[in-house]
C-alpha cells in the first residue's frame, strides 16, 4: 500500500515538470538572424515566457525546440509611422503602460496592460506573445480587435499584414506559418471614446471571466474576449447601436451573437449576463 | 553562462532553458528565493533582473545572460525593510516574504498606499491579510525618503 502511494507521488511529480534536458534552444541576437533560423528550422518562438513556462512548469509544454527572441531589441520599439501607432512585438506590458504614445493614442491598451497579472508579469509579458499565444481570454486582444489592429508577420523573404480579426482561425489557431514571426502590431488612428473592462476573480493575477473593449463612434466597435473560441467583434450588435436601436434591443442582439461556454473560470449563464451588462455600461459611460 | 548576481560576476553551468529559480537555488546555493505556484501567480520567486521585479520560475536562465540579478540575499541580513517586516509582523509563515521584499524594493519614492498595493499585487500572502506588509513598506519608504532628503540638504 505504502509502495503504491509512493509510486503515485513519483508519477505526480513527473507530471508537473517538463524535463529541461529534453529541450533545445537557439538564441537570436537580431531579427535577421531569427528569421533565417526559422527559414531553415521549425522552432517555437519564446520571448517573455510567461505563458510557455507555465506550461513547462505544469508538464504540458508540447514544443521541444525553441527560438529565443528575447534579445531582439529592434522588436521593442513603440513609434508612430505617419498616423499609425506601431507597437513592436516585444513591447512589454510595462513599456506599454509607460509609453506616452500609447497613453495618447490607445489609452485602453494602457488600462488593459495594467490588469495583466501583476508587475512581475507585466515586466516580462509581451504584446506579440499575447497575440501569438492565441488564448480566447488574452487581455489585450479585445482592444486590438476593437481598433482593427493589423498583425505584421515577417519571414525571411516575405511580409504579410493580417487584420487581427482575421488572424485567428479557431481555438488557439492562427494563420501564422511556421517560418513567420510577429514583428509588430499596427494601430490605425482611433476616433471616438475608448472603453475597456475586464471581469476576473480579483483585480490582479486573474485570468478574465470576460473582457471587453469598445470604441464609441458613429458606428461603435466592440470586441469581447472569453465568450467564444477566439476574441470576437460583435458586428450585428455594433450595427444595431449604429442604427439607433435602444440599448435593450442591442443587448438582445448581443445575446444572440455570442455563445459563451461553461469552464473552470465561469459559467455560460454568468458570462452572458455580464456581457450584456458590460454592453450597457459601455453605452452609458461613453454616451 | 555569465551574469551579475548580487553584485558579483557569476559563471554557471546550466541548461539554457533551466529556470532561473532552479539555477539560483541549486547551482548558486541561494535558497532565499522560494518556489510557490510555478505559474507566475504568487510572486514567491520574485527577484530583480536589471532592477525590475520578475518571477524567476518563468525565466529561462539563458535570458539573464549579462544581466544584473538581485535576490533577497543581495540585501544582506540587515536591510531596514527586513527589520520592518519583522517589527510590523509583516511575516508569519515567511514563504512569501522574500518575494514581497523584492517586489517592494523596486518601488519609487513617496509611494501612496495604492502604489504599494499595485507594486505588491503580484505577490500572494495567506497569513497576514496584507495590512502589516503594506505598513512595513510604507514605513520603510518614509524612512528612506527622509534619509535621502537629509543627505541632500547636508
Amino acid at each position: 500500500m505504502a509502495r503504491n502511494v509512493g509510486r503515485q507521488c513519483v508519477r505526480e511529480r513527473d507530471a508537473v515538470r517538463t524535463a529541461i534536458s529534453g529541450l533545445e534552444v537557439r538564441r537570436a541576437a537580431s531579427l535577421g538572424e531569427a528569421l533565417s533560423i526559422l527559414r531553415d528550422d521549425q522552432r517555437t518562438p519564446i520571448a517573455g515566457a510567461t505563458d510557455l513556462y507555465v506550461a513547462l512548469n505544469f508538464g504540458t509544454l508540447e514544443p521541444r525546440r525553441f527560438l529565443d527572441i528575447w534579445a531582439v531589441n529592434e522588436l521593442r520599439d513603440i513609434s508612430m509611422n505617419g498616423k499609425t501607432l506601431v507597437l513592436g512585438a516585444l513591447a512589454t506590458y510595462t513599456s506599454l503602460i509607460r509609453s506616452p504614445l500609447v497613453e495618447r493614442h490607445l489609452p485602453m491598451l494602457v488600462e488593459a496592460s495594467r490588469q495583466v497579472g501583476g508587475p512581475q508579469i507585466q515586466n516580462r509579458g509581451t504584446l506579440g506573445g499575447n497575440v501569438a499565444n492565441a488564448s480566447p481570454a488574452g487581455d489585450s486582444l479585445p482592444v486590438l480587435a476593437a481598433v482593427d489592429a493589423v498583425v505584421v508577420l515577417r519571414s525571411a523573404d516575405t511580409e504579410r499584414r493580417i487584420p487581427l480579426t482575421k488572424f485567428y482561425t479557431g481555438y488557439r489557431a492562427t494563420v501564422m506559418r511556421p517560418n513567420e514571426l510577429i514583428v509588430a502590431i499596427e494601430i490605425p488612428p482611433v476616433e471616438g471614446r475608448q472603453w475597456f473592462r475586464k471581469v476576473g476573480t480579483r483585480a490582479a493575477q486573474a485570468i478574465s471571466k470576460i473582457v471587453v473593449a469598445g470604441v464609441r463612434a458613429a458606428v461603435p466597435r466592440i470586441a469581447f474576449g472569453s465568450v467564444a473560441p477566439t476574441v470576437v467583434r460583435v458586428p450585428e450588435t455594433e450595427r444595431s447601436l449604429a442604427s439607433g436601436a435602444t440599448i435593450d434591443e442591442a443587448a438582445r442582439v448581443l445575446s444572440r451573437e455570442i455563445v459563451p461556454i461553461d469552464d473552470i473560470r465561469s459559467t455560460a449563464e454568468y458570462r452572458m449576463r455580464v456581457a450584456t451588462n458590460l454592453l450597457r455600461r459601455f453605452w452609458i459611460e461613453t454616451g | 553562462m555569465k551574469f551579475v548576481l548580487n553584485g558579483a560576476s557569476t559563471d554557471v553551468m546550466a541548461h539554457p532553458m533551466s529556470r532561473l529559480l532552479d539555477v539560483l537555488r541549486e547551482e548558486c546555493g541561494l535558497t532565499g528565493t522560494k518556489e510557490g505556484c510555478g505559474e507566475g501567480e504568487c510572486g514567491a520567486c520574485t527577484v530583480l533582473v536589471n532592477g525590475e521585479p520578475v518571477c524567476s520560475c518563468l525565466i529561462p536562465v539563458a535570458q539573464v545572460e549579462s544581466a544584473d540579478v538581485v535576490t533577497i540575499e543581495g540585501l544582506g541580513d540587515d536591510h531596514p525593510l527586513q527589520h520592518l517586516f519583522m517589527n510590523e509582523i509583516g511575516a508569519q509563515c515567511g514563504i512569501c516574504t522574500p518575494g514581497m521584499i523584492m517586489a517592494a524594493i523596486a518601488l519609487g519614492p513617496s509611494p501612496t498606499l495604492d502604489d504599494v498595493k499595485i507594486a505588491l499585487a503580484g505577490n500572494l500572502c495567506r497569513c497576514t491579510g496584507y495590512s502589516a506588509i503594506y505598513r512595513a513598506v510604507l514605513k520603510w519608504r518614509e524612512m528612506s525618503d527622509v534619509n535621502v532628503s537629509a543627505s541632500a540638504t547636508r
